[in-house]
């Protein structure tokens, strides 16, 4: 029979080895290659130079829109998240409970592509503009704007930030809110003194989960945005499939980490002066 | 407020429901119904494009999700007995696979397995024993099931992690003692309490790879997915084929993830 050390160590190869392939390696030649040289054909040539890091500007609009969009597309979705998740977590019938939330998490695991496409549809000429026309409401160009890209960001990580915040909602007692009406505090006034403030951990999670990911988006800015509009995950791309410029793609990757770490953990020293412990960040 | 919620859920679903409703539109334009047709789904599938795009993501997804979790359920297993650095260096791992960029990880990939081949195919051909006939590493079905994978494989640890930290310990003690091998024990007592968890991670991992564009876009090299060839085809403009793949590839995830997520909150409550 094997030792049990023995046997852990085999059970971990697999999942270590893969996690060294495919995780540790690529990030590692990501580092390496931003201070490298962009070969004659494309690619890559070693080299050890600060130019990639020092160009960075030339992409200062993707950035620029990234750091924009990024924080507006996440205030608007906790505005719109969190009557929800009160509801759900407060409010809601308890039998159907479990079923509302199910069908907050399911769209946040389907195609995003597809559901970009659907704001396509709904947005482009012969959509929502057709139909306003049609009422006598002008004709108003949506699809290819800030606004259309704005939609998209809301649709596509609402669900993500739903949840948290349901979760620490839920967790709450419930016996405070009563206390604090027996007490003659009005709703409002219950609300913003005790709600509101035992919320904070799953408001700060779901505006991070939703901001790291709208840093690195490329699809809906591609999709809804046309072109005009457009994220350093767009500028990326390009980069690395059209220009095959391998070593700046890389520093502009480097930026992009850098950035997301910069502001996460800023964003976490902040927060946790009021958030408490950290929360259960599962979406699954 | 309930009629808020209802209009969240409106949001939420109606794009949706307009793509699935268009998909079963007679004509060809996108702002009117002009009746009840299927000669959209007949086109898609009747498309070889779209049957080869589809046979391609259900091979990655099928593959992908299988690996994950195998190895990620062995990993979850191994992990409750593993403490000190080597449990931090994999928390840290699988945090790093789950929370950096989609993005990041496709251009990395790319170019990290692009170097390791260019580096290797010289020496395969020098080593090879008949002359011209080296087997060349290129992108394709290996590189998107190993980068697929690496994510669904964070997935699973995770979801099994949290079966495993809430299973009753001394059903395992109990059937080593009444004499079970390890083996046995792990069969009749361990495999039937985490199971739900590596089910349900399962279902997430196929439908993470199914519906995955951005890695895919990177590593796919000559090989077109069904979001890729969907992405490609909607830059040529809105056809209502579209839809109808659109609708086909929705149901297939919705009903995976409505079986994930029944499983997983089942499990929840017992």
């Amino acid at each position: 029979m094997m030792r049990p050390r023995y046997r852990t160590a085999l059970f971990l190869l697999p999942a270590g080895a893969w996690f060294f392939a495919m995780l540790v390696l690529p990030l590692v030649v990501v580092f390496v290659f931003s201070f490298g040289e962009r070969g004659p054909a494309g690619g890559y040539v070693p080299a050890f130079t600060f130019d990639n890091f020092l160009n960075l500007g030339s992409r200062w609009a993707a950035f620029k829109n990234t750091l924009v969009l990024a924080p507006v597309g996440t205030f608007v979705c906790l505005l719109i998240a969190y009557p929800l998740a009160y509801f759900l977590a407060i409010r809601a019938n308890a039998k159907w409970r479990t079923l509302l939330l199910i069908l907050v998490i399911v769209p946040f695991w389907t195609s995003i592509l597809i559901r970009s496409y659907a704001w396509i549809f709904l947005l482009g000429g012969q959509g929502l503009p057709a139909l306003l026309n049609a009422l006598g409401l002008g004709n108003p160009r949506l699809i290819n704007t800030p606004f259309a890209v704005l939609v998209g960001i809301v649709y596509g990580y609402l669900p993500l930030m739903v949840f948290p915040i349901y979760v620490s909602l839920e967790r709450l007692d419930k016996r405070l809110l009563e206390a604090s009406s027996d007490l003659g505090c009005t709703p409002a006034r219950t609300f913003f003194n005790v709600t509101l403030p035992m919320s904070m951990a799953g408001v700060a999670t779901g505006c991070m989960l939703v901001f790291i990911l709208l840093m690195g988006e490329f699809l809906i800015p591609a999709m809804l945005g046309g072109g005009k509009v457009f994220f350093v995950g767009n500028a990326l791309v390009d980069l690395f499939l059209q220009s095959r410029n391998w070593a700046f793609g890389s520093a502009v990757a480097m930026a992009l980490v850098l950035v997301m770490l910069i502001t996460v953990t800023a964003y976490m020293r902040v927060t946790r002066r009021w958030a408490g412990g950290r929360d259960d960040i599962s979406l699954m | 407020m309930r009629i808020y919620a209802l209009a969240v859920y409106l949001f939420l679903y109606i794009p949706i429901g307009i793509i699935a409703l268009f998909s079963f539109n007679a004509g060809k334009h996108a702002s009117q119904f002009t009746g009840f047709s299927v000669q959209w789904y007949g086109k898609a599938l009747g498309n070889p494009f779209v049957t080869e795009a589809f046979q391609t993501s259900l091979t990655v997804a099928l593959s992908s999700a299988v690996l994950a979790s195998l190895f990620g359920t062995m990993a979850a297993l191994a992990l409750q007995s593993v403490k000190g650095k080597l449990r931090v260096a994999f928390d840290a791992l699988i945090y790093i696979a789950v929370m950096v960029p989609g993005i990041v990880i496709g251009i990395a990939t790319l170019i990290a397995l692009v170097t390791v081949f260019d580096w290797l195919n010289p020496i395969l051909v020098a080593l090879w024993p008949v002359a011209d006939a080296a087997p060349q590493l290129s992108l394709g079905y290996g590189s998107l099931i190993a980068a697929h994978g690496l994510f669904s494989m964070a997935l699973v640890i995770i979801i099994v992690r949290a079966r495993v930290s809430g299973m009753d310990r001394s059903l395992i003690e109990a059937s080593a003692d009444l004499g079970a091998t390890p083996w046995g024990t792990f069969r009749q007592v361990t495999l039937p309490q985490i199971f739900p968890g590596i089910l349900a991670g399962f279902l997430l991992a196929f439908t993470f790879s199914f519906d995955d564009f951005i890695i895919a876009f990177f590593v796919a090299g000559s090989k077109t997915t069904l979001p890729i060839y969907v992405f490609s085809s909607i830059r040529r403009g809105v056809t209502p084929e579209i839809n109808a793949i659109g609708s086909m590839v929705l149901a297939v995830s919705l009903i995976l993830l409505i079986t994930a997520q029944s499983i997983l909150q089942r499990g929840r409550k017992a």
